[in-house]
């Protein structure tokens, strides 16, 4: 199920403004990227990008290609709303559905697409996704609660069940533990070293612990000024990105020196 | 036991006059960086009963001055009510200090003004009850004017029709109001489309009932020829007054329902419209729910646009295509301005039809609120 991204030359616009310039970046299967950087550098910019979340934005559109498994997804005929069904996307804060229930919520992605299912079916799915994101155990006894009752860490991980019920091949994270506890955030990060067996995962954070522990490549995004497009500076494993960088402008970052 | 007793002690020594004993170097330092104690901000304060009394004592004033001398009652309450309020702020700035006698002056102003706006609802109330409940019986309920020329017969026929055309109006105008609603939220964005949508809304939402009746007149007669009378006409106009207030309602409703639920939404790979209608919509559901039911309730009293397009009859009419109707407002208009013989019994019916209506949008706006509360989204 997990797949391979190619991005080249991608540039991303908001109306005449360019957000993000030229980005080329090999996106590997089954292992964690992490995207760096300081704030509106363009990385969350660039993440949306990746399954066209970004022209939901009235004005938004990109020039370059973005090529999964040999699909362009900004090829000519694509549909934006096909390509979300196979790169599902995790959002900053926890926002599950309020007017349904946790089994509701997982369920979403079929039910509102008008999927039809069994009974059985379907509670195969809500067990299969909510145990997928390390959340069955809490919940199972009441799957027919609202989802807005959990906790912000059990919303999190409820939004993670719902991206993956869909069976995405790719697994978008934007910031996905910014809002939530050390503990809630342990708890996403040991899943995500668990998803990554069968996704493609890619994640943006501002915690760069956070990239050095779960992620196997990272890429750094910087931008020069205000009114300046982001750029990727440098993509490579995460240890040399952490330990060993080869553009100065990564080492003052990861370290800490920066401006 | 005795522990905790010192310990208590300790605490009231130092709330109490902020000084403790010099020996204990601990509570110096505490006491060097104290702000000023709250015990010699603090002062006496009135009575609880000082606001009921300073109310009564203008209500005294009033009632004597309308006893003793001649001047008008109007201007006895306004002297009674300055008196009251300046008693109640002189005492309380002896007593309690300028900050809190100014805010007892405003508390006073707020609880008039407040006194001032309830009293003409309270007096329709009033009047409307005590007026109406003299016919306020099962025949009322039951029977039609048909065949009734003086005592007896009920408004069966007319609340029936307000029923009906409200109803219809209702049909017509929620479709048509949440369409626009959506396409001005999630469609239009800024466009000029919208922008011109928005502006007429804004001005159907001022135009004065009568002309929706006469838009209403003027469309049936141009459609079907003039003298044309009947229940759809009514519908119609009801909907010109009642579209602006649904298209305002959802739009708002739809407005705050939070972006990062489309998005999320969206990412699923769930489609534009079937977003909208599963879980924006759902989501607003609450809102817009009481705001028709506002709508409904604001449109059922209107009298101008039925009186020139339903007219009226003394029968029961089902059929909201063919024929006259009576609706409430219209028939309470004709009992009071034609009364026949014996006068009284037409009083008593136009008042029991006015007492009928405000217990419908009462019962409406209860209704929005129990419907907002069962559709609103849940946490537990």
């Amino acid at each position: 199920m997990s797949r391979q991204i190619d991005v080249s030359d991608l540039d991303i616009y908001y109306g005449s403004f360019l957000a993000v310039e030229k980005v080329t970046m090999e996106i590997k299967p089954r292992s964690i990227t992490a995207l760096i950087g300081p704030s509106g550098c363009g990385k969350s910019t660039f993440l949306r990008s990746l399954n066209r979340m970004h022209e939901v934005i009235p004005g938004a559109r990109v020039e370059g290609k973005v090529v999964l498994d040999g699909q362009d997804l900004y090829g000519p005929g694509v549909d934006p709303v096909a390509v979300r069904r196979s790169v599902g996307m995790v959002f900053q804060n926890p926002n599950p559905f309020p007017t349904m229930s946790i089994y509701d919520n997982v369920l979403a992605g079929m039910r509102l697409n008008n999927k039809r299912l069994k009974r059985s079916e379907a509670d195969a799915v809500v067990e299969h996704s909510l145990r997928g994101a390390n959340l069955w155990k809490e919940v199972q006894d009441r799957l027919d609660r609202p989802g807005a009752g959990l906790s912000g860490g059990q919303q999190q991980r409820l939004c993670i069940a719902r991206a993956i019920a869909v069976q995405p091949q790719v697994l978008l994270m934007d910031e996905p533990c910014s809002a939530l506890d050390p503990i809630s955030t342990l708890a996403i990060e040991d899943l995500m070293g668990e998803l990554k067996k069968e996704y493609t995962i890619v994640i943006v954070t501002h915690n760069m612990q956070q990239a050095s522990r779960v992620s196997d490549r990272t890429g750094f995004f910087n931008i020069e000024g205000t009114g300046k497009p982001g750029k990727l500076v440098e993509m490579d494993a995460t240890d040399t990105i952490f330990s060993n960088p080869s553009v100065k402008a990564t080492e003052d970052y990861v370290s800490g020196r920066f401006g | 036991m005795s522990s905790p007793h010192d310990t208590g002690t300790r605490t009231e020594d130092r709330a109490g006059d902020g000084r403790t004993s010099p020996e204990d170097p601990d509570a110096a330092v505490l006491t060097r960086h104290q702000p000023p104690s709250l015990a010699a901000s603090m002062h006496a304060s009135l009575p609880r009963w000082a606001g009921a009394a300073a109310a009564a004592l203008g209500v005294l004033v009033a009632a004597a001055l309308v006893a003793v001398t001649d001047v008008h009652v109007a201007l006895a309450v306004v002297v009674g009510a300055v008196v009251g309020v300046a008693a109640f702020v002189v005492a309380s700035r002896v007593v309690e200090g300028e900050r809190a006698a100014t805010d007892r002056f405003v508390t006073a102003l707020v609880t008039i003004a407040f006194v001032v706006a309830l009293l003409p609802l309270v007096s329709v109330v009033w009047t409307t009850v005590s007026r109406g409940l003299a016919r306020f019986d099962g025949a009322f309920f039951t029977q039609s004017m048909y065949n009734v020329i003086g005592e007896g017969g009920g408004a069966y026929h007319a609340i029936m029709g307000t029923l009906i055309i409200t109803g219809v109006a209702t049909l017509i105008s929620v479709p048509i109001g949440t369409l626009t609603a959506i396409y001005l939220v999630e469609y239009g964005g800024d466009n000029r489309l919208s922008k011109v949508i928005t502006f007429l809304v804004d001005v159907m939402t001022g135009i004065p009932s009568i002309v929706a009746g006469l838009f209403s007149l003027a469309l049936f007669t141009l459609l079907f020829g003039p003298g044309l009378r009947i229940g759809i006409m009514g519908s119609v106009a009801l909907s010109v007054l009642m579209i602006p207030i649904v298209v305002r309602a959802v739009e708002e409703m739809l407005r705050i329902v939070p972006a990062r639920l489309r998005e999320s939404s969206y990412a699923l790979g769930v489609p534009k419209w079937l977003t909208i209608v599963k879980v924006v919509l759902p989501t607003a559901a609450s809102g817009i729910a009481s705001g028709v039911v506002i709508a409904i309730a604001r449109v059922m009293g209107e009298t101008a646009p039925l009186l020139v397009t339903v007219g009226l009859t003394a029968s029961t009419n089902f059929n909201p295509f063919e024929g006259r109707m009576a609706v409430l407002p219209v028939f309470a208009y004709y009992q009071i301005i034609t009364p026949g013989i014996p006068p009284q019994a037409f009083i008593d019916r136009a008042w029991t039809s006015a007492l009928l209506l405000i217990l419908f949008v009462m019962v409406l706006n209860v209704g929005a609120r129990v419907l907002a509360r069962a559709l609103a989204p849940k946490t537990r």
